[in-house]
């Protein structure tokens, strides 16, 4: 049985969930949408421009708009999707923030990350120092159009610190949230050429550019912008009598300490399992690996798989992922669905 | 700078500190270098705020120099804490003040060890009982002494005679504040404030009336180190150390440090005299040194005590210039007089001497 007889819930309505959402209403299932925030869109709202290629991100947001445009498609905003619960004879029930109550053919988890809260990070001083932002910070900026410090002077030295909250055993992430570096250099190469005369020090562990395209990026940077990368893992940040920060790094490649000021210092934050969907898998008896994402039920062929009959995950509520992944990951998700749907 | 950013911080990295009713664990070292601190904490604990400290003659050092120093292995250190905690449950106290920064690293990294490997705890049991014939009950706080002083800091303002406040100008001192590393480096949960942005010391210096710098090096280690000073060839990365901090801190002008380990106090004390005498250098505005205070010497000194009784002639950098800021008088004649009058050699090539 096909079409809008058929239900489907997508708790979520990030990017995996619009895509999911879409794929679905195309092939003539009714779906409902449950976004938790105002809007559906997810962190890709607030970005300015998108790696590799410096594509305004507001093409990804608009195709993503018209995906959900589609008349199967019911968008509910403003509602967390709080337990999702299989039924013998295949109904799904979901409970919705508000004591309501859905049934569904089938589920589809895409709820997405959390971006790590940089003040645990106590010692770069996020929140107490003036010019320490975040990379969402940064790209609102980009937005905006004008980078400057918190006195509205335009900043003469930029360093971007790579893996906060990623690959660091202190604050319990040993993951990495795999689109921070290139992240770093697309927003590193954006400065440059706002501004020509700020200098710009990327500070990371490991440039791990993995996908299409990234490599050349990172090539580009250097040879193109200019822009400085060391190797070393920022100790601490302070501020001088100027205001002005000041960093205390190890220069792994040259051995030595190294001590710098900046004016602005920008934290590329990683990924966490999101807050909301850690409670729903909680309430719903979803595992949970030891990232702290959801587990899918296998790790090679069954990635969409949540071992719950009927549910199903996608995008970034499994693992960080680029958007590129996670439209991928939301397409599989809806193939595995129809799979289970079409077979019932 | 973000104040609302430091309170945050602050409200996360709060403990239990008693009310009353403590078991006084001295330092080794801080008699020796600062005469009257442990002295006057007693006395402002019992006599300006009433509160029951005891103390136990038989309580001995926690060994910690040499455990960080490697001749004291970690099973036998903690036969001797499991010890002190003998004494205080055969003296029915349950609440630890602990005078000395290194001994507070030691007790918590003891509990610390003992609640993730409980095996530990009933190992030290048995050390101590075939050793002492003794038994302990594991206490309920442990409490930095400075922590004790911070509970109080506002009870203590309330009393105070003098102000953190430059009398002439009657603009806020401005004070460095410098805590020892194993107050909560090692376990930030157990330090007011935590380990990035601590908040003992502000407490204190802000309750008092003086503004706190936050200066680049206010995290650096003071340079102590066990390794570093009792290794004799080590003591110019000691001694470096001191000097990062003094050169980061002399653009702001600091009036004072006040420190709440037995090492960091001493430490940027003497190096002040060590620096002038290599380099010819003397911190602080006008030539005149920054005086490094403990947290007891300062609270003294609020309350009104006199400045040598409360011992800061025996500090190389000399107060004077300060306590003319806070409008204490004080007769510098009188600094190195005995209690029976009788003058006791001074010391050569004292800062403001």
């Amino acid at each position: 049985m096909k079409g809008t007889q058929k239900h489907v819930i997508i708790a979520g309505g990030g990017v995996a969930g619009m895509e999911a959402a879409g794929a679905l209403a195309e092939m003539g299932y009714r779906v409902t949408l449950v976004e938790k925030g105002q809007d559906p869109g997810g962190h890709l709202l607030q970005w300015h421009a998108l790696f590799p290629d410096s594509r305004p991100a507001e093409e990804v947001k608009s195709y993503l708009r018209k995906r959900i445009g589609n008349h199967n498609i019911t968008v509910i905003t403003g509602t967390a999707v709080e337990k999702i619960k299989h039924h013998p004879g295949g109904t799904v029930t979901v409970n919705l923030s508000g004591s309501k109550e859905e049934k569904a053919d089938a589920v589809i988890v895409a709820t997405g990350f959390d971006l790590f809260d940089a003040r645990r990070k106590e010692e770069y001083g996020y929140g107490i120092y003036d010019n320490v932002i975040t990379a969402p910070e940064l790209e609102t900026m980009f937005n905006g159009g004008r980078v400057t410090k918190a006195d509205g002077s335009v900043p003469s030295r930029i360093g971007m610190i790579h893996c906060v909250g990623s690959r660091d055993e202190k604050v319990n992430n040993n993951h990495c949230s795999k689109v921070c570096c290139v992240t770093a250099v697309k927003q590193a190469i954006e400065l440059r050429k706002m501004m020509p005369a700020c200098e710009v020090f990327c500070f990371y562990m490991d440039m791990r550019m993995y996908g299409p395209y990234y490599e050349e990026l990172y090539r580009e940077s250097q040879e193109v912008h200019n822009v400085n990368f060391i190797r070393g893992k920022v100790s601490e940040a302070s501020v001088n009598i100027n205001n002005r920060l000041v960093i205390k790094v190890e220069d792994t490649l040259a051995g030595r300490p190294l001590k710098m000021e900046l004016d602005i210092m920008v934290l590329m934050v990683g990924m966490e399992m999101a807050e909301a969907g850690t409670k729903l898998a909680v309430a719903s008896g979803f595992r949970l690996g030891i990232n702290r994402f959801l587990e899918a039920g296998d790790h090679h062929y069954g990635n969409n798989l949540s071992g719950v009959s009927g549910v199903f995950y996608a995008g970034t509520c499994t693992a960080p992922m680029n958007i590129t992944d996670t439209i991928s990951h939301a397409r599989a998700a809806v193939a595995e669905t129809v799979r289970y749907l079409d077979g019932r | 700078m973000k104040p609302e950013g430091k309170k945050r911080i602050w409200a996360e990295y709060q403990k239990e500190i008693p009310d009353d009713h403590f078991f006084y664990v001295r330092s080794c070292i801080r008699q020796t270098f600062f005469a009257g601190s442990e002295q006057y904490f007693l006395k402002i604990l019992r006599e300006d705020l009433g509160k029951d400290v005891f103390e136990d003659p038989r309580h001995t050092t926690c060994t910690g120099i040499g455990y960080h120093g490697d001749v004291v292995p970690f099973e036998t250190i903690q036969t001797v804490v499991a010890r002190h905690f003998a004494l205080a449950t055969e003296a029915g106290y349950r609440h630890i003040a602990i005078s000395c920064v290194t001994s507070f690293g030691i007790y918590s990294e003891i509990l610390e060890t003992w609640k993730h490997f409980p095996e530990t705890l009933e190992r030290t049991r048995e050390d101590l009982y075939k050793a002492t014939g003794r038994t302990f009950e594991v206490p309920e706080t442990i409490s930095h002494t400075s922590d004790i002083i911070y509970k109080f800091r506002d009870e203590i303002a309330r009393k105070a005679k003098y102000n953190l406040i430059n009398v002439a100008t009657g603009k806020p001192l401005k004070v460095v504040e410098h805590i020892g590393c194993h107050y909560s480096k090692m376990f930030p949960k157990y330090g007011i404030g935590g380990a990035e942005f601590p908040h003992v010391l502000v407490g204190m210096i802000e309750s008092w009336g003086g503004d706190v710098i936050d200066y680049p090096e206010r995290r650096h280690c003071c340079g102590f180190g066990f390794r570093q000073y009792l290794v004799q060839a080590n003591r110019g990365y000691s001694l470096f150390a001191s000097r990062k901090k003094f050169e980061s801190m002399e653009p702001y002008s600091p009036d004072m440090i006040i420190a709440n380990c037995p090492g960091c106090t001493m430490f940027m004390d003497r190096w002040q005299y060590t620096i002038n005498e290599i380099d010819g250098i003397t911190y602080g505005k006008d030539g005149q040194g920054i005086p490094v205070l403990t947290y007891e010497e300062v609270a003294g000194l609020v309350l009104g005590y006199d400045p040598w009784e409360l011992g800061l002639q025996y500090h190389n950098v000399q107060s004077l210039p300060l306590l003319e800021k806070m409008g204490i008088r004080a007769d510098p004649s009188r600094r190195f007089l005995a209690k029976d009058g009788t003058r006791l050699p001074e010391p050569a090539n004292l800062i403001n001497g």
